[in-house]
């Protein structure tokens, strides 16, 4: 049992925990995630480790809801438990100095992405960072992300706050100005990194990804979260879930996440009839359009 | 032949035990037993097994024995069987194998104990295992099982992995008067046992109830724990002051065939398709929240013949497929699965293609899986392994319709723990070297036994590795050398 000493609505949909989890908090780095479940009938569910406190012996993670299972979550509160959780898991991100380092956040990335523009602030690189979102309200971590760059660019799709367009629209425009480049790191929906990567390729701008495939154990023994990537089969949850955005391919990806998609609609439709009266009470669900598996 | 010198309870004369036929198991008829997860096999009776047991011609030199990994003594349980002290009889196979109820379901027994009955030559064995299931099952009723309790030590020794060998070690190390502390990667415990081996080869509850058992001997668990991720060996060792440490973390990465088509949607690893169903109880989906394909009326094959294939496939067809194969590049006489699991296979309805390798998965033209290019095989010279070695024939290939695939070919070693502890030896292939007498580790305090050291091998030779490491670490424990 994993307890949650705090939690609370950072945007709607989007909830941020703090969960009591010391061995984890002590070894967590950078672009890691744990794998949890709510109860004992509960599938599991990787989520990105968005900040840990070793000294408290906590971790934070930023839960977006899109289906049945984050629905769940985010309808517990301080005090409440998760049955297990686990981690941390995969390969941190690579810090280095770099030197011109653009860090794109798509929604609920944002807080993905997070703790690895930290990092690379802290190894010294100069950080630009871009984090997009539908509208206003969806707009999460602006405070923490330009605290951890040395530019920060907000988009909306709709124009309704900061900039209006899109994470690429701001990075095509650094390309065109020339601004020298040396690595870009996005994480978001599929469709937003598969379009970062698109932009960067011709110029060789090393790209780096994190994907997001179902997963089951987080430790390499199932395989069903393999990814293509160059070619070759490579386990996300080992091997990455960051990888070279240029060698990733993301039709695979979108493909196999769509798998249990009728499986995971119909859950959803039992859960919220099952819900119905507390409807009311809980905040809006945002859809899908910028988070979980896309 | 002769009898023993200890007065026998068989009132039987040789030449009547060896004309007595072989007691059948009484199972879940095929038709019925294909559609649920139940257990196939429903357990001897008393009379059953006394019937059996009568049929035991008490070796003087009881081959049996010397071919059971961990040496049960089959000869004299079998005769505490004869004279009605099954209790008894439990708790001395519970003398070499602490898990006996799961043994006695999962053994190769017609490689190991089994095989060796001299029964055989004079017709069928003695159906050791089923006894063996028999009176563990039957202890297990009875609930009295005795806690041998030693003085506490004072060491601590941690276990990495919940499989047959970590459990093996806890329990046989508890025993000694050792703090014991597993840790487990997922969050149930059993390794293989769990998230492997269907419900209706092993009911879970029976996993459940032997590790219980050890709870209550006193071992500790800790689910969520990826040692080599969560805690360092290093960290075990240095800042929680581990004593010793064992390694039992099982063949891990599933190995994937690297032939077009394979990231289809309906292909699989068998580790993931079992894991759904066994670990994750997705065929009970929405009622558990992982969800599974819906096989109803689908045409699902397995690639491969061992236990984990079939398996895989008899998972498939409790879950609905309409068609369900099982595709093998050697023959049936190659098969590395249980004997009785092929034959409960074909009972049910699974259909063999054998000789026959895939060569491509095919698209429905929607991201699906649509069928399968394979090459027919023949049988060529010997390989390596002594078998012999299959080759195509040219110009055999076909395509079979089909919605889903599970591959199950194979593991890999899973490196989380061999790249996160300093001075920790492995072979090329990865796996962990280990003595293969003391399972001593090339470092100091660190032992290692199972799938992890041997590459995918059975849950009994997993279990004889934990009992060696066990007198091992002991040994180093009270002595200190190493
Ligand atoms: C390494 C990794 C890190 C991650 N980190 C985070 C994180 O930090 N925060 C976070 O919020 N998420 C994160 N995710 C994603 C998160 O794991 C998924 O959102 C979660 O598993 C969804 O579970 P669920 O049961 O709520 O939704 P599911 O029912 O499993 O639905 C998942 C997906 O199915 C699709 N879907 C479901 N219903 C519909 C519908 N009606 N119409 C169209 N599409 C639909 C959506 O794409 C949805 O995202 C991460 C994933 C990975 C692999
Ligand atoms: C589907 C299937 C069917 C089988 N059928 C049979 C059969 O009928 N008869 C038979 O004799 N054998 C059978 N086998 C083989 C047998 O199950 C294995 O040989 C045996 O389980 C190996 O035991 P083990 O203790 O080495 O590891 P495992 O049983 O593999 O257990 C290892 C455990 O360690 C955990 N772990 C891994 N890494 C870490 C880590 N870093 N930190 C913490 N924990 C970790 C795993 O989660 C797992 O729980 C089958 C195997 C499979 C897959
Ligand atoms: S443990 Fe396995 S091999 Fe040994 S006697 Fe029992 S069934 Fe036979
Ligand atoms: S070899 Fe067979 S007959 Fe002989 S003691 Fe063993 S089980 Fe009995
Ligand atoms: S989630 Fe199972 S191997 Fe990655």
């Amino acid at each position: 049992m994993f307890k949650i000493v705090h939690a609370e609505f950072i945007a709607p949909g989007i909830k941020r925990f703090e969960v009591e989890a010391p061995r984890i908090a002590r070894k967590h780095k950078a672009g890691q995630f744990v794998i949890l479940r709510l109860h004992d009938r509960g599938e599991r569910i990787p989520i990105t480790i968005e900040n840990s406190n070793p000294e408290r012996g906590t971790i934070n993670i930023v839960v977006q809801s899109v289906g049945k299972t984050t629905h769940l979550l985010n309808a517990l509160n301080a005090g409440d438990n998760i049955l297990d959780v686990v981690g941390p898991l995969g390969k941190p991100s690579e810090i280095a100095l770099f030197g011109n380092v653009v860090v794109i956040g798509g929604g609920v990335g944002v807080a993905m992405a997070y703790p690895t523009a930290a990092a690379l602030k802290l190894a010294g690189n100069h950080v630009a960072a871009i984090i997009g979102a539908r509208n206003k309200e969806l707009v999460i971590l602006e405070r923490e992300m330009r605290q951890v760059s040395d530019e920060l660019t907000i988009t909306t799709d709709d124009g309704s706050y900061a900039e209006k367009g899109l994470v690429t629209d701001k990075l095509r425009r650094l390309i065109d100005n020339g601004t020298r480049i040396d690595l870009v790191l996005a994480v978001g929906p599929i469709p937003m990194m598969r379009a970062v990567a698109e932009l960067t390729r011709k110029d060789h701008i090393r790209t780096i990804v994190s994907l997001n495939p179902i997963m089951i154990d987080g430790t390499g023994m199932c395989g069903g979260c393999r990814v293509l990537v160059d070619g070759k089969s490579q386990f996300a949850c080992v091997d990455g879930p960051e990888f070279d955005g240029h060698l990733v391919d993301f039709a695979v990806l979108t493909q196999r996440n769509s798998t249990y998609r009728q499986e995971e609609e119909r859950s959803m439709e039992e859960f919220r009839r099952h819900l119905e009266p507390r409807a009311a009470d809980s905040p809006d669900d945002v859809g899908c359009a910028h988070g979980g598996r896309g | 032949m002769t009898t023993t010198v200890n007065p026998s309870p068989n009132p039987l004369k040789l030449r009547e035990r060896i004309k007595l036929p072989r007691q059948h198991m009484p199972e879940q008829p095929a038709d019925e037993r294909s559609r649920n997860f139940t257990e196939v096999n429903l357990g001897y009776s008393a009379e059953l097994a006394r019937q059996e047991a009568l049929r035991c011609l008490e070796c003087e030199k009881p081959t049996c024995m010397d071919k059971c990994p961990v040496g049960v003594k089959v000869r004299e349980f079998v005769r505490l069987i004869v004279a009605g002290d099954f209790l008894v009889a439990a708790a001395k196979i519970r003398e070499d194998n602490v898990l006996p109820a799961i043994t006695g379901r999962v053994c190769p027994q017609e490689d190991h104990c089994e095989g060796a009955c001299k029964l055989c030559k004079k017709g069928e064995s003695l159906g050791i295992g089923y006894l063996e299931r028999f009176v563990a099952d039957y202890e297990q009723r009875m609930g009295t099982i005795r806690l041998p309790a030693a003085p506490p030590t004072g060491k601590r020794v941690a276990v990495v992995g919940s499989g047959p060998s970590g459990l093996t070690v806890a329990g046989d190390l508890v025993q000694k008067g050792h703090m014991v502390r597993v840790f487990e990667a997922l969050h149930e415990l059993g390794g293989v046992l769990v998230y492997g081996i269907p419900e209706f080869r092993l009911p879970k509850e029976i996993v459940r109830e032997q590790i219980d058992q050890l709870r209550a001997m006193g071992v500790e668990f800790e689910t969520d724990v990826v040692v080599g991720k969560t805690v360092t060996i290093d960290e075990l060792m240095e800042e929680e002051h581990y004593d010793a440490v064992f390694i039992g973390t099982g063949a891990g990465l599933p190995l994937f065939m690297n032939i077009p088509g394979e990231h289809l949607n309906g292909v699989y690893s068998a580790n993931e398709f079992l894991t759904r169903i066994n670990l994750m109880k997705a065929y009970q989906f929405p009622a558990y929240d992982q969800p599974m394909v819906d096989l109803r009326g689908k045409d699902v094959a397995v690639i491969g013949g061992g236990n984990t294939a079939l398996d895989a496939i008899r998972s498939a067809l409790r879950l609905g497929a309409r068609k369900a194969y099982v595709m093998y590049r050697r023959s049936e006489a190659e098969m590395p699965a249980r004997a009785e699991e092929v034959r409960h296979a074909r009972q049910e309805g699974i259909e063999f293609r054998m000789l026959t390798s895939p060569i491509e998965f095919l698209s429905d033209g929607k991201g699906w899986l649509g069928g399968l290019r394979c090459l027919s095989m023949q049988l060529g010279e010997p390989d390596a392994s002594g078998r012999r070695r299959p080759v195509p024939i040219p110009g055999s290939e076909f395509e079979l319709p089909l919605s889903v695939a599970v591959i199950a070919i194979g593991t890999s070693a899973n490196p989380v723990i061999q790249s996160t502890t300093t001075g920790l030896a492995t072979d090329t292939r990865g796996y962990i070297q280990a003595d293969t007498l003391t399972q001593r580790t090339s470092r100091k305090g660190v032992f290692a036994g199972g799938d992890i050291v041997t590459g995918t091998a059975t849950v009994i030779l997993a279990m004889a590795a934990g009992r060696r490491s066990a007198k091992s670490i002991h040994e180093y424990l009270t002595t200190d050398q190493w």
